[in-house]
């Protein structure tokens, strides 16, 4: 029985092309605004996890002051030492690596070009706790950490707006105003959630503190926690340490904060995945009109066919293979507006997700419950004017004009 | 879902051949009121008739004396109010309605005044669509189909929408519809109602070859004395009652 009633719907679909179309319409735009708007929200959630991730997994940045801002007014907290440093090294368990970090904006100058960027001055562990790794040339020698050498490390941007394309490896530039050997170029990252992660320079922290900041502080130290380690449980050791080393008497408020990068990536993904959900929603509101225009059209299409219904009565139809036609013409036609659609997501999807330069990923999860979501529809929207025309009476449906 | 069984549950095939004689169609004491209270209408007022099995069948009378009304219920598409509706010996009035639609299917066949034909459909599949809620399969529903449309002298036209047929040969597809289960009766509501009449001479030569060669028994309406006169009985209504019946050989 239900080939037949499946003949029967798809002969009445054929028949009736356009009107088909149009009550598919709203199914085909509805899926694929959802579906497009989950992929790319997915491609955008995963671009900024990836963003993330490029920071180093597993990373604590320990900075002084509290939290991003300055915060009210009262000195300046200090900056830190060396001997931080080294007893972070010795003293703290599940540390991988430790890199500190100081920061100065200059100019960088070779032949004729110029270009203003970020000097970085840390050591060779910064590149490991990063997981940042050089593309030509190489990283800092120990010899030239310890003595602070004038050598530099340069991001791609720098290299593009300085060396147009020339290879800089070996040669000499100038950085604010002081000679040093190019000896390295970095793997290029691309834009961050931060800016151009490509445009710095890195130079060894000695050098950098001892010709542009003029002192031995050190305005950040980045800590990579070996990954054996609960990275909640090192930060909290580091707290203490930092407590008990920069004399914060017990109950008074840290003069530093730790950021751990995973709980930054956490929020910001938690964040798009949230918008993601809100623009679908949207979208979805859409699917639910399309669903409003099938009952329409089959509401309309029961009147119009009401002696098309008497007939097939009058022949033998029972009420059950009326109502059953009627379903399953319901039920195909938003199957097939959501195969259009998800066809159609996808082909947005793969247009657009480039524009957005966040990348492609199908997940088949989202069109399978798009595509049963459509169905459902169909079953939902279809049954009311389904049930409509197998009540009908068909002496009155023979009559109707 | 076995149509046969379900007809067969409603007990109605089956049938022994040597009770052919025995009416096909029994009508006791029908009666059939519309609405209810003061607004009441009465349009039968205990029909008796007998149709036995192979007989051509003219129903006449003024409109509003009940002869649609008494097709409708010897189509099985309505019950009566009152009395007792023996099809092959077996009481219809306590069917219900998919139990009546399986009949329909089984017995009945209908032509309409109208046509009433599947537009934008072909000929073919309209007159397939019995067959179609038979469960019969493709092949068939083919071969019958065309055997169906041979018969009404329309094999050549089955690719051909209502639109592009005449009243005639759309009213021969219908015909064709009707005939194509074998079914046991004919049920014809006006059948030349929309034709003209070399095309109704033409339909009831057709009907009167179905009711003598292939054995069917034909009742139709008709308000036409013309058309009646090819019918082997004439039943006259008039006033919710039967008038007279005229049986005589078919002109």
């Amino acid at each position: 029985m239900l080939g037949t009633t499946v003949i029967l719907a798809l002969r009445a679909i054929n028949r009736h092309k356009m009107r088909s179309f149009l009550t598919t319409l709203g199914i085909i735009i509805g899926v694929a605004a959802v579906v497009t708007m989950v992929t790319l929200g997915n491609g955008a959630t995963a671009a900024v996890r990836e963003q993330i991730s490029s920071l180093g997994a597993n990373v604590l940045q320990l900075r002084p002051g509290q939290g991003f801002g300055r915060g009210g007014g009262g000195p300046r907290p200090p900056d830190f030492k060396p001997q931080d440093l080294t007893a972070i090294e010795n003293q703290l368990t599940g540390v991988r690596a430790v890199a500190p970090l100081v920061q100065s904006s200059g100019t960088g100058i070779y032949e004729g070009s110029n270009w203003s960027t970020t000097v970085y001055g840390t050591t060779a562990a910064y590149f490991e706790v990063q997981s940042w790794k050089a593309d030509a040339g190489r990283l800092f020698m120990p010899d030239e950490e310890e003595a602070g050498k004038p050598v530099c490390i340069i991001g791609n941007t720098v290299r593009t707006n300085l060396f147009q394309g020339n290879d800089p490896v070996g040669k000499r530039m100038r950085i604010k105003g002081v000679s040093c050997q190019v000896i390295g170029v970095l793997a290029t990252r691309g834009q961050g959630g931060f800016g151009d992660q490509d445009d710095v320079v890195v130079m060894p922290i000695k050098f950098v503190q001892r010709r542009f900041t003029g002192d031995r502080d050190i305005s950040q130290i980045m800590i990579a926690v070996d990954d054996a380690y609960d990275t909640s449980a090192v930060q909290s050791s580091l707290e203490e340490l930092m407590r008990e080393r920069r004399k914060i008497k017990a109950g008074a408020e840290d003069n530093f904060n730790v950021f751990d990068t995973k709980q930054i990536s956490d929020t910001l993904t938690g964040t798009t995945t949230i918008l993601t959900q809100i623009v679908a929603a949207v979208a979805a509101i859409s699917l639910l009109v399309g669903g409003i225009g099938i009952m329409n059209i089959m509401l309309v299409s029961v009147t119009e066919r009401t002696r098309e219904i008497g007939i097939r009565l009058a022949i033998g139809a029972v009420a059950r293979e009326v109502l059953m036609q009627f379903l399953v013409e319901a039920i195909v036609l938003s199957c097939l507006g959501g195969v259009i659609g998800l066809f159609l997501a996808l082909i947005a999807s793969i247009a657009i997700a480039p524009l957005m330069q966040v990348p492609f990923i199908f997940d088949v999860k989202v069109n399978l419950i798009a595509f049963l979501f459509s169905a459902a529809i169909g079953v939902v929207f279809g049954y009311f004017p389904a049930r409509r025309a197998a009540a009908l009476n068909p002496i009155d449906a023979l009559r109707h004009e | 879902m076995n149509n046969e069984a379900r007809a067969g549950a409603t007990g109605l095939n089956g049938m022994t051949p040597d009770r052919t004689a025995a009416p096909i169609i029994s009508l006791r004491g029908i009666t059939k009121v519309f609405g209810s209270g003061p607004t009441a209408f009465q349009a039968l007022k205990g029909i008796d008739l007998d149709i036995r099995p192979g007989d051509f069948v003219a129903v006449m009378g003024p409109s509003g004396s009940g002869k649609s009304t008494t097709m409708n219920i010897l189509g099985c598409l309505d019950v009566p109010t009152a009395g007792e509706f023996l099809f092959k010996g077996r009481h219809v009035e306590t069917l219900d309605r998919d139990q009546r639609a399986l009949l329909r299917r089984r017995y009945l066949g209908f032509v309409f005044q109208g046509f009433n034909l599947l537009a934008r459909t072909n000929a073919l599949e309209n007159v397939e669509l019995p067959l179609l809620y038979r469960g019969e399969d493709k092949k068939m529903r083919y071969e019958a189909g065309m055997a169906a449309l041979d018969k009404v002298g329309l094999k050549e036209w089955w690719d051909h929408t209502p639109a592009e047929l005449s009243g005639g040969q759309q009213q021969r597809v219908a015909i064709a519809r009707a005939i194509v289960t074998q079914p046991a009766v004919l049920l014809a509501d006006e059948p030349t109602g929309n034709l003209d009449s070399e095309r109704s001479v033409e339909i009831m030569e057709l009907l009167t070859d179905l009711n003598r060669n292939s054995g069917i028994t034909v009742i139709m309406v008709t308000h036409e004395p013309d058309m009646a006169a090819f019918a082997h009985t004439i039943v006259h209504f008039k006033d919710g009652l039967v008038e007279r019946i005229q049986e005589g050989e078919a002109g």
